[in-house]
């Protein structure tokens, strides 16, 4: 069911990209998309009642394999999270440029895509 | 209904106001909602090291998108696209739910990780020689920084990239009324 409301929260991203007419709002609906296959990932990793992959005093390796929650999903989620951020920058670096060039966030009214 | 299932449904509320919303601004304080959610599910999960990267990240998206709006024009950009186009596409987003729902049904149910399902995953060895491997308490930071090297080093080049376009997507104007200024000149 978890999984379920993640594809949801997916979809509802996948709608304000395809559908709002704002800028913002699609760059918002982008993040939303981010937001829900980060929690996919990390999800597909849970184990129940994981303790996190840290090393704890007088724990051994052996205790941590069995109790420990997947740690590679994590890894490459926090890459992913970190390069989301630079794409979100870059999104909206060029929001800005375009709202100074047309006046309007509104992407009909953007008809000149010269220059 | 477990903790995670109602944590998602309540990022599910936040991203529809989010979306929704009339006003930008709001809508951007909703999607900070959703990510300080997803912090706490990441604390539940039991990925510290994810919560706190997502903190940072999410007090940082919110300076930046309230950066891209603020002074400008918040009043929304009412109407939709055209009928046609809207009812196929949520028509295929419909599709892409189903099918999602339908190939996540095989996956073992939450709580059961694959690399219980496998031997020698390399999860699992992860997790059993990590420390020693490396000698990092923490297997996060044995992967990112011992064994997957290679990959935070990509990311450090995606995001100077990235910063990097975005500085000289910024000051284009400047350089565009310089040359302006210079065909003038040239015009007297």
């Amino acid at each position: 069911m978890e999984y379920a409301l993640c594809l949801v929260l997916i979809a509802i991203g996948l709608y304000g990209v395809v559908v709002k007419k704002n800028v913002v709002k699609i760059v918002i609906s982008l993040a939303i998309i981010e937001y829900g296959i980060n929690v996919l990932l990390v999800l597909i990793g849970y184990r129940s009642g994981g303790c996190a992959p840290i090393l704890e005093q007088g724990m051994t390796a052996a205790t941590l394999a069995v109790t420990g929650v997947d740690p590679l999903p994590q890894a490459l989620v926090l890459t992913a999270i970190m390069i989301n951020l630079g794409m979100l920058f870059l999104m909206v670096a060029i929001c800005i440029r375009l709202y100074e060039r047309y006046g309007t966030f509104d992407i009909t009214e953007m008809r000149r895509l010269k220059g | 209904m477990s903790l995670f299932a109602i944590l998602l449904v309540l990022m599910i509320i936040g991203a529809i106001i989010a979306i929704e919303t009339t006003n930008l601004l709001s809508s951007i304080v909703c999607v900070g909602a959703v990510g300080f959610l997803i912090s706490i599910a990441f604390l539940f999960l039991g990925a510290p090291d994810l919560a706190i990267t997502q903190l940072v990240v999410e007090a940082l998206c919110l300076i930046v998108l309230i950066r891209a709006t603020i002074n400008r024009d918040l009043t929304s950009v009412t109407g939709d696209r055209e009928f046609f186009g809207l009812t196929v596409t949520v028509a295929m987003i419909l599709v892409f739910l189903v099918i999602g729902v339908k190939i996540f049904d095989d996956f073992p149910a939450l709580g059961q990780a694959v690399m219980d399902r496998m031997a020698n995953t390399p999860s699992s060895s992860y997790l059993a020689r990590g420390a020693e491997q490396t000698g990092a308490k923490n297997v996060i930071t044995a992967l990112i920084l011992g064994y997957r090297n290679f990959d935070a080093l990509g990311q450090v080049a995606v995001i100077f990239c990235a910063v990097l376009g975005a500085l000289a997507i910024l000051r284009w104007p400047a350089k565009k009324d310089q040359k302006e200024k210079d065909s003038e000149a040239d015009a007297v």
